[in-house]
């Protein structure tokens, strides 16, 4: 576990979608499907999770802004901060 | 009073282990309900009774493996008396037989091939048994095959069974084989522009929550199911030498597990419905792929498969069609392609949509009606 709640909230609802993956090993930067061998229905499970766990709507207009595990998890922290706003995470 | 029998989930099975009883004797049990859990090559299924009844007794003890076709209980039909012992004739109609795949060629005359069946020669392989000392075995299956039964020395337990993985590959040997022997598939292909398809899916996913989503993969399918009901030699069964066109759509869905393998279990009756509640259906169903548990029904009753190589895979796939279905549907991944739009050359988004069918059955021309309805289909995503 890490010391952010979120992190560990994004590692537990992976952990559930891609058991055999350990998030401590993968390329934070790299494509979150590639590294975690997921495909566009476990990646809508993910997102439906975080998005009801986090209370955000989680728009399909900005899955490209959570394409790397790094990226989703600044989409959530910067989400979660402006919920109404076009939040746009550095990537 | 009938009986409950292990079941055949398609035409690779031959035993399944009695995994869990969920009803116990005394128990009344009504259609449809599920009474037994079995492990099969496929993993853990769930059976279903047939009819009402009183659940009388259970003759098969969890944690034995039986062939298919082996009565498990004992259900007496509501008003009936208790049956004396021993078990009556069985009335109940006996499971669907599975059709032996006829050998390719005769077998030579001098070195005849070794009869084995593909559960036993897992087992044989697992045991060290060389051809040989398999040849000195009197098989007791069907033309003197070997099978498993005939390998376990009596009064030893069962044989453990081989880990789920090599179970599971040996079963999609099994089927895949018998498909390229007995098949005559031709091939088709068509690329399809899929911008009305994507941008129906975006003005409709716009204001939709998480979970009420519905992904490419919905719409894939939904297009087949409309196109399979305008063409219905695409849909059934080819057993005993003819082709039986089911009134149901029963639509598989291909599913590569996590760690290898795949499973294709059917969305029952896709045919009848909509968009949302098909999308509905295939997350549920491969929501309990990923847990295991299936019901006998989704394995056994599938009356045609569509895959889908999602977005990490390449442009075409080719399908080999699961016996005794008679046509498989592919679709590549979709990627921006050029197309050619009045006359001058343009982006889009595109796939390429691929029949693999049963000539026994269909023709290509055929074949090219129901891809291009399929093609239809997906030009009009917000068609019911």
């Amino acid at each position: 576990m890490t010391s952010d709640p979120i992190e560990d909230l994004v590692r537990k609802e992976l952990g559930r979608i891609a058991p055999d993956v350990d998030p401590g090993e993968i390329d934070r930067k790299g494509d979150l499907r590639e590294e975690c061998d997921i495909d566009s229905l476990d990646f809508l499970n993910l997102v439906t999770a975080l998005g009801k766990a986090l209370l955000l709507p989680m728009p399909e207009a900005d899955y490209p802004k959570m394409r790397s595990y790094d990226a989703l998890v600044a989409y959530l922290r910067t989400s979660r901060h402006a919920p109404d706003s076009d939040a746009s995470p550095s990537s | 009073m009938g009986e409950f029998r292990m079941p055949s989930l398609g035409a690779d099975m031959e035993a399944g282990t009695l995994v869990e009883w969920l009803k116990a004797p005394g128990d009344r049990v009504a259609r449809g309900d599920i009474v037994a859990v079995v492990e099969t090559q496929k993993g853990a299924i769930e059976i279903e009774v047939f009819e009402d009844g009183l659940l009388e007794r259970t003759l098969v003890g969890t944690g034995t493996t039986v062939p298919v076709g082996t009565p498990l209980a004992v259900i007496r039909a509501p008003g009936e008396a208790a049956a004396p012992t021993p078990t009556p004739e069985p009335e109940a109609p006996a499971p669907e037989p599975v059709p032996r795949p006829e050998p390719a060629a005769p077998p030579p005359a001098s070195g005849e091939r070794l009869r084995i069946t593909p559960l036993a020669r897992r087992l044989a392989e697992k045991k060290g048994l060389d051809e040989a000392r398999l040849r000195a075995i009197a098989g007791t299956g069907p033309e003197g095959a070997i099978t498993l039964r005939d390998l376990e020395a009596p009064g030893e337990a069962p044989a453990e069974p081989a880990a789920p993985m090599t179970e599971m590959r040996a079963a999609i040997a099994a089927a895949m084989a018998r498909s390229k022997r007995e098949i005559p598939h031709y091939y088709l292909a068509q690329q399809v522009d899929l911008t009305p398809a994507s941008a129906f899916l975006a003005a409709a996913n716009a204001d939709r929550a998480p979970e009420d989503r519905i992904l490419m993969g919905a719409l894939f399918l939904h297009a087949v199911t409309r196109a399979a009901r305008e063409y219905p030699e695409f849909n059934g069964h080819f057993t005993d030498g003819a082709f039986h066109p089911s009134a149901e759509i029963h639509a598989a869905m291909a599913v590569a597990l996590r760690g290898g393998g795949l499973v294709a279990p059917a969305i029952l009756d896709a045919g009848a419905c909509d968009l949302a509640s098909l999308m509905a259906r295939m997350r549920d169903t491969l929501g309990r792929v990923r847990t295991g548990r299936f019901r006998a029904r989704e394995l056994s009753e599938a009356t045609i498969t569509v895959t889908s190589l999602g977005e990490r895979g390449v442009d075409t796939l080719y399908g080999v069609i699961q016996p005794p279905q008679v046509a498989i549907v592919g679709f590549g991944t979709p990627a921006e392609r050029p197309v050619v739009r009045d006359g001058t050359i343009a982006a889009a988004m595109t796939t390429t949509v691929t029949l693999a069918a049963d000539h026994r059955v269909s023709d290509g021309h055929r074949g090219a009606l129901f891809l291009r309805a399929i093609d239809r289909n997906l030009q009009e995503p917000e068609a019911p």
